[in-house]
C-alpha cells in the first residue's frame, strides 16, 4: 500500500513537472507582451529596459528555471496588466468560482439522485423515460447555449432574476459569500443551474444504473422477504450500496466542475476564477494565464491522486492490480 | 439480439443483402429513422448553402445597414423578408446560419477524421510494439485525458492564437487520445487471436498484418464512435467560439453567430443567438440519436 502510494505520488510529481513545463513553453511563446504594455512611440532603449525588467531577455530556460524555484515557493510571478501577483489575483477570484462549483454540484446532487433512484425504480414508467430523456438532452445541450437561453427567459423576459454579477455579499471568516444574502441568491442561482445541468444529467444515469443493478441483488431479496418496507429498503438499503460509486464520481468530478466554470462564468459575467482567465488570454497577461493552469492542474493531480488512493482503500480488487503493475 | 427478434418473411427474402439487413434493423426505431433524415437535411443545407440561401450575408453589396436587427418576418427595404430576422449588420440571419452551418459541421468532421486516423496510427503502433514505446504513448494518453477537454482546447488556443487551422488543431488534440486508447485496447484483443498467428506463419510482415489483417477488424466500432464525437467537436467549437478564442470573424460558425447575439440578447433581440442556437441543437441531438442507434445495431455489445 505505502510502495503503491509513493509511485502514484512519484507520477504526480513528475506530471506536474511536465505540465508546468509544457504551459510555460505554450504560453510564453505568444506574442510579445511588451508590446502591448509599452507605448508605441518608446525608443528601442526604452523597450529594452522593460524587456529586462521583466526578464524577457534571457534564454527560455533560463527563464523556465526562474519559474520553477519561484514556483515552488509560491511566486507564480506578477500580473503584467495589474501589476500584482498573479497567485493572489486568482486566489482573490477563487472562493467566488468555488461557491459557484460547490451550489451546482448541490443542486445535482438534491435533484439528481431522487430523480436517478426513481428513474431506476421504475423503469418502464413514462416518469422515468421522460427523465432519461431529460439527462441525454443535458448531455447534448452546449453549457453556454443554455445560460444565454436562461437569461433570456429569466431575466429578459420575466425579470425575475439578474443577469450578471455576484450581487451582495456577506463577509464570513474573510471570505466574501454570496448565498447568504436574498440579492446574492438570486444572482447565484441561475450561474448555479446552469454549470450543474451536466453534473446532473451524470447523476441522473449513475443513479439509475446503480440502482437498477441492486435492486436485483441477494440482499435486496432478502430485505423484502424480511418485510423491510419498500420505502425504508430503498432509502437505506440500496442507496447505501449505489453511494460508494456516487460520491466517487463527485469528488472526481469537482475539479471539471471548476474548468467549466470557465464557461459559465463568462455568460454570467461571474466574478471568479474563469472569468479572469478569459480575460487573461484577451490581453495576453501571460504571468495570470501560468498561474491559473498551473493551479488547475494542481488541482486536478491532486484529485486523482486522492481518488486512486481512497479507491484503493476501499477496494482491495484495485490494489491487487495496482501491486502487480 | 436480434436473434431473439422473430424474422418476419419478407426480411428473411431480403437477409442476403447485408445492407437491406441493416437498414431493416436501424429503422425499427422511427425516432432514429427521424433524426437521420433530419441530420441528411442538414447536411444538404450545409452543402448547398450558397445555392438556397436568400442572401450571401457575407458579400456586403447586398447587406444594407437600415435593415439591421429587424425582428423575424420584418421587410427588408428592398422589399422582402427576413423570416429569421437580422443582425446587426442588416444580415439575413437564415443565410447566416446556413453558412455557419456549413462552417460548423466542416470543422467538426474534418477534425473528428483527422483524429481519428491519427488515434488509430498511435493506437496500432502503441499495440503492436508494446514494451517502452507502449509505456510512453499510454502515459501520454493518461495524462491528456485526465483534463477535461475544454481546459486542454483553451490552453491551445490560449497558446496558438485565433483561426481556423488552429481550432482544427486544438479539437484534434483533444480527441485524438481517447481513440488511441481504445484502438489500442482493441488491437491487443485482436492480436492475440489465431488469424494473426496464421499470417504470421505465413511469412507476412508486421506492417501488412497490422494494417490489412488487424485494423480492419477494430475499425467498424470505431467508427461509430466517432459519428458521436463529431457532435462533441462542434459542441465543443461553438463554446470556444463563445468565449472568442475560436473562429475568426471571418468564418462565422454557429457558435460565433450565438455569440455575436449574445450582446443584443439583453436588449430583447432574442432571435439574433437564439436560432442559431437551435440550428446547432438540433444538429448535435441529430447526430447523437443516429450515433446512438448505429452503436446498436453495429455492435450490440456496446450497449
Amino acid at each position: 500500500m505505502l510502495a503503491f502510494i509513493l509511485r502514484r505520488l512519484a507520477q504526480s510529481l513528475l506530471a506536474l513537472l511536465v505540465m508546468s513545463a509544457l504551459v510555460f513553453v505554450g504560453v510564453y511563446a505568444i506574442g510579445n507582451p511588451v508590446d502591448i504594455l509599452i507605448n508605441p512611440q518608446a525608443d528601442q532603449a526604452e523597450i529594452a529596459r522593460v524587456t529586462a525588467s521583466l526578464g524577457l531577455d534571457k534564454p527560455m530556460w533560463v527563464q523556465y528555471w526562474h519559474f520553477l524555484t519561484a514556483a515552488l515557493s509560491g511566486d507564480l510571478g506578477k500580473s503584467f496588466a495589474s501589476n500584482v501577483p498573479a497567485v493572489q489575483l486568482i486566489l482573490q477570484r477563487m472562493p467566488a468560482t468555488v461557491e459557484l462549483a460547490l451550489v451546482a454540484m448541490g443542486i445535482a446532487i438534491v435533484i439528481g439522485l431522487p430523480l436517478g433512484l426513481w428513474a431506476g425504480l421504475k423503469p418502464d414508467s413514462f416518469a422515468a423515460k421522460s427523465i432519461m430523456a431529460g439527462s441525454i438532452l443535458g448531455f447534448s445541450l452546449p453549457t453556454f447555449w443554455v445560460g444565454l437561453m436562461l437569461i433570456m427567459i429569466f431575466s429578459v423576459w420575466l425579470g425575475w432574476l439578474p443577469s450578471t454579477g455576484r450581487g451582495a455579499t456577506v463577509e464570513v471568516l474573510g471570505l466574501h459569500l454570496s448565498f447568504l444574502t436574498w440579492d446574492g441568491l438570486k444572482h447565484l442561482l441561475m450561474p448555479a443551474t446552469n454549470l450543474a445541468l451536466f453534473k446532473l444529467s451524470l447523476l441522473i444515469r449513475l443513479t439509475r444504473a446503480g440502482t437498477r443493478e441492486a435492486m436485483v441483488q441477494d440482499y435486496v431479496r432478502f430485505a423484502r422477504a424480511k418485510g423491510v418496507p419498500e420505502n425504508r429498503m430503498v432509502s437505506v438499503h440500496v442507496l447505501k450500496n449505489i453511494l460508494i460509486p456516487i460520491v466517487t464520481v463527485v469528488g472526481l468530478e469537482f475539479g471539471s466542475l471548476i474548468a467549466f466554470a470557465i464557461i459559465t462564468e463568462t455568460v454570467f459575467a461571474w466574478p471568479g476564477m474563469g472569468k479572469l482567465l478569459i480575460d487573461s488570454i484577451n490581453v495576453l497577461d501571460r504571468p495570470v494565464i501560468v498561474a491559473y493552469l498551473m493551479i488547475i492542474v494542481f488541482l486536478f493531480i491532486v484529485i486523482n491522486l486522492l481518488v486512486d488512493i481512497l479507491y484503493t482503500a476501499l477496494d482491495p480488487r484495485v490494489r491487487v492490480a495496482g501491486a502487480r503493475a | 439480439m436480434s436473434a431473439a427478434v422473430p424474422v418476419p418473411a419478407a426480411t428473411v427474402a431480403a437477409a442476403a443483402s447485408p445492407w437491406r439487413e441493416f437498414a431493416s434493423s436501424y429503422a425499427r426505431s422511427r425516432i432514429a429513422v427521424a433524426a437521420l433524415i433530419v441530420l441528411l437535411l442538414i447536411l444538404a443545407v450545409a452543402v448547398g448553402a450558397p445555392f438556397i440561401s436568400p442572401q450571401d450575408p457575407y458579400d456586403l453589396k447586398q447587406l444594407d445597414i437600415m435593415d439591421s436587427k429587424l425582428a423575424p418576418g420584418g421587410k427588408s427595404g428592398a422589399g422582402w423578408t427576413f423570416l429569421l430576422g437580422s443582425d446587426d449588420q442588416g444580415r439575413d440571419m437564415l443565410s447566416a446560419i446556413f453558412y455557419g452551418l456549413r462552417i460548423s459541421l466542416g470543422v467538426g468532421v474534418l477534425s473528428t477524421v483527422a483524429a481519428l486516423a491519427i488515434g488509430i496510427g498511435v493506437g496500432l503502433i502503441s499495440a503492436y510494439k508494446g514494451g517502452w514505446t507502449d509505456a510512453v504513448i499510454m502515459r501520454i494518453v493518461d495524462l491528456q485525458l485526465s483534463f477535461p477537454s475544454i481546459l486542454i482546447a483553451l490552453i491551445l488556443l490560449a497558446v496558438t492564437g485565433q483561426g481556423v487551422d488552429k481550432i482544427i488543431i486544438a479539437l484534434i488534440t483533444v480527441q485524438w487520445a481517447y481513440y488511441a486508447r481504445t484502438v489500442r485496447g482493441a488491437a491487443l484483443v485482436e492480436k492475440r487471436k489465431e488469424y494473426v498467428d496464421a499470417a504470421l506463419c505465413l511469412g507476412y510482415g508486421s506492417v501488412r498484418i497490422v494494417l490489412r489483417h488487424i485494423m480492419p477488424n477494430v475499425l467498424p466500432p470505431l467508427i461509430v464512435v466517432a459519428t458521436v464525437q463529431v457532435a462533441h467537436a462542434i459542441a465543443l467549437e461553438a463554446t470556444l467560439s463563445f468565449l472568442g478564442l475560436g473562429m475568426p470573424i471571418t468564418s462565422p460558425s454557429l457558435g460565433l453567430l450565438i455569440s455575436n447575439g449574445f450582446t443584443h440578447l439583453l436588449s430583447g433581440k432574442y432571435w439574433i443567438s437564439f436560432f442559431p442556437g437551435i440550428a446547432l441543437l438540433v444538429t448535435i441531438v441529430a447526430i447523437n440519436l443516429v450515433g446512438d442507434q448505429l452503436r446498436d445495431v453495429l455492435n450490440p455489445r456496446l450497449k
